[in-house]
């Protein structure tokens, strides 16, 4: 158990070092920094004390080296824009993002698992229908579009939700919804799936012999074995969640990192967006390590070899 | 004479198919009392795995099963409610199955898996029911059972797991063990070990035993009585001795000539087949199952051939052994 910790930690530092160089200079050739931050009545010298002031006419190397070195310890800079240090930018706004985020994650889990559940147990019932045209429904509406709906029918016609801001819980219960609902059919098919295979498994019909309750050989023997692919998959829907909220704040007006990124990304507030892009990846490492920790945890052929 | 333990009448299993209705199993009837083993004999797809699980009530949802009578110490099973039956298996009656390998499952320890099938039945705490799952480790011959039971199934081998499925079945102490091919699926050397396990407990034990088998080696050594199942029907029953010395249906003499039999068997010589394959199941049959490959069929064989009593417990389902008999 412990050298499958170890490796697997090691595999994460190793994920996030190569995650933060294809970003570094992905970023770096996406545009010249300097002009954009000089403007557009510039001169060509003024670019260039930009350029010598920001240090960016070092070579490229040399900055990824030096950026990284303040970032793990802690300094990802100062925002162009804001002139503020970018780490006090992220975590002012993180909170409300993961807010957002495991809200919606316990949504899709909470609505898809039963589900899938439900349809795997009477494959082709009405219950199997419904789960269906859900998920259906739930992959082919953009997430916009879904966001919207639920602001006119249950902020503006039934005024039972607040539309924006993050006044109150209440406030996060619509983003939720919209972000959350997007995770639903990938969870949902995959539970049922997973349910399907499991439920003709040699070991169901020993629990079957043994005259155990349906309930113990749904949830004891079964859900525990279908469950192991749905963590790995409802991990990487909770990252996707996280970095994927940009449109959500948007419409919902929520002071998140997403939110955050879209107007740095509009401004070259390029010490943001690399500050942002390199927590999003180490955030995503560390749910995948999770996941794991969870997967061995629910099967012992992972922890005890 | 008492009633017999477990009594079938007519059981039928037809499995609807796209094709049409799949009669797996057609109309088998047997018996076994207290203690009485019993071997249901015959190869792949003859239907004698589903007639185990037909009287377990395990059969797959798909598949619909009737029977004239389903008896199981006198009480009915036909027609029996779910929670019902489910409170009778692994208590007073058990099955043991031919994949060791898949049959437990991979994400709880064996003793857990072992104390839940005491736990579901009997009131008396997980304490006794530890004592009792390393009691019956110690008696299927697995030693340190303490450490055993900390241990998770894709740690043990598969003879291992065998024995543990046994010990499971032994559990709650049944009247009945259903075992199905429970030797196949292991290595020869593994095989007779589980073998003798099984005649032993049988013996110390009292249990009545259904034994599935296509191995008649494993017949002759546990089998006090034997029925030789050909596509979904019985076709010969009696005790091992009858079987064995005086086989009187085409189908049992084909499978006794492909054992070699020591002494008898000379080094070199060929052994028995039995030429062509098994008839479709779907449908009714309107003949005798076997003719097609049968070396002595006659025209009369042509139409469905009843079941013919030659004795007391012993029936052939042959025109000649009726001829014979006459």
């Amino acid at each position: 158990m412990l050298g499958f910790l170890v490796r697997r930690l090691a595999l994460a530092v190793l994920v996030a070092f190569t995650v933060s160089a294809v970003s570094f200079v992905l970023l770096r050739a996406s545009g010249d920094v300097a002009v954009a931050i000089a403007g557009e009545s510039a001169t060509e010298a003024d670019i260039a004390a930009i350029r010598h002031q920001y240090g960016l006419d070092r070579p490229l190397a040399i900055q990824y080296f030096d950026w990284l070195g303040n970032a793990l310890s802690g300094d990802l800079g100062r925002s162009i824009f804001f002139n503020t240090p970018v780490s006090d930018l992220i975590s002012e706004r993180l909170p409300v993002t993961v807010a957002v985020g495991a809200l919606a994650l316990l949504f899709a889990v909470t609505l898809s698992v039963p589900l899938g559940v439900a349809a795997a147990l009477r494959p082709n019932s009405p219950i199997d229908h419904l789960a269906m045209w859900l998920a259906v429904l739930g992959q082919a509406m953009p997430s916009f579009w879904f966001a919207l709906l639920l602001v006119l029918v249950l902020g503006v016609w039934w005024r039972l939700l607040p539309i924006s801001g993050t006044g109150t819980f209440a406030h996060y219960i619509m983003p939720a919804i919209a972000l959350g609902y997007y995770a639903t059919p990938a969870i949902m098919r995959l539970t049922r799936a997973g349910m399907i295979e499991v439920l003709q498994s040699d070991y169901i019909r020993t629990a079957r012999a043994k005259g155990l309750g349906t309930g113990r050989i749904l949830f004891k023997h079964a859900l525990r074995n279908a469950a192991i692919p749905v963590v790995a998959l409802a991990a990487v829907q909770f990252g996707f969640m996280l970095s994927g909220s940009i449109v959500i704040e948007s419409i919902f007006a929520l002071p998140g990192v997403g939110h955050l990124a879209w107007i740095s990304l509009q401004r070259s507030d390029f010490t943001v967006v690399q500050g942002i892009v390199l927590m999003l990846a180490v955030i995503y490492i560390c749910l995948a390590v999770v996941a794991d920790l969870f997967n061995a945890w629910l099967d012992p052929r992972i922890r005890v070899s | 004479m008492t009633a017999p333990l477990l009594e079938v009448r007519d059981l039928r299993v037809e499995i609807p198919l796209e094709k049409g209705v799949l009669n797996a199993v057609r109309g088998v009837s047997f018996e076994v009392a207290r203690g009485e083993t019993l071997c249901i004999v015959g190869e792949s797809g003859c239907g004698k795995s589903l007639t185990s699980l037909a009287v377990m009530g395990l059969l797959p949802k798909r598949a619909r099963r009737t029977a004239a009578a389903l008896r199981f110490d006198r009480q009915e099973m036909a027609g029996l409610p779910e929670r019902k039956m489910a409170r009778l298996r692994g208590d007073r009656m058990a099955m043991i199955f031919q994949e060791p390998m898949t049959s437990l499952n991979p994400a709880y320890t064996i003793g857990d898996q072992l104390e839940e099938v005491f736990l579901a039945h009997r009131g008396e705490g997980r304490r006794a029911a530890r004592a009792r799952a390393a009691d019956l480790l110690e008696r299927v011959g697995i030693t340190g059972a303490e450490r055993r039971m900390r241990q998770y199934p894709h740690q043990l081998s598969g003879g291992l797991r065998q024995r543990v499925m046994i010990a499971m079945a032994l559990m709650c102490g049944p009247d009945l063990i259903i075992a199905d091919e429970p030797t196949t699926a292991l290595d020869v050397t593994i095989q007779a070990q589980i073998l003798h396990l099984l005649i032993e407990l049988k013996r110390e034990i009292g249990l009545a035993l259904v034994l599935i088998t296509h191995d008649l080696g494993v017949v002759a050594r546990i089998a006090d009585r034997v029925a030789v199942m050909y596509a979904g029907e019985i076709v010969e029953t009696g005790t091992a001795a009858e079987i064995f010395a005086e086989p009187h249906h085409p189908y049992t003499r084909g499978l006794l000539a492909c054992v070699p039999a020591p002494g008898v068997t000379k080094p070199g010589e060929p052994l028995g087949t039995i030429p062509g394959i098994v008839p479709s199941l779907i449908g009714e049959m309107a003949e005798c199952g076997f003719r097609e490959r049968c070396p002595l069929a006659l025209a009369e064989c042509a139409r469905p051939v009843p079941l013919h009593e030659l004795g007391p417990r012993r029936a052939c389902r042959c025109v000649l052994a009726a001829e014979a008999a006459a």
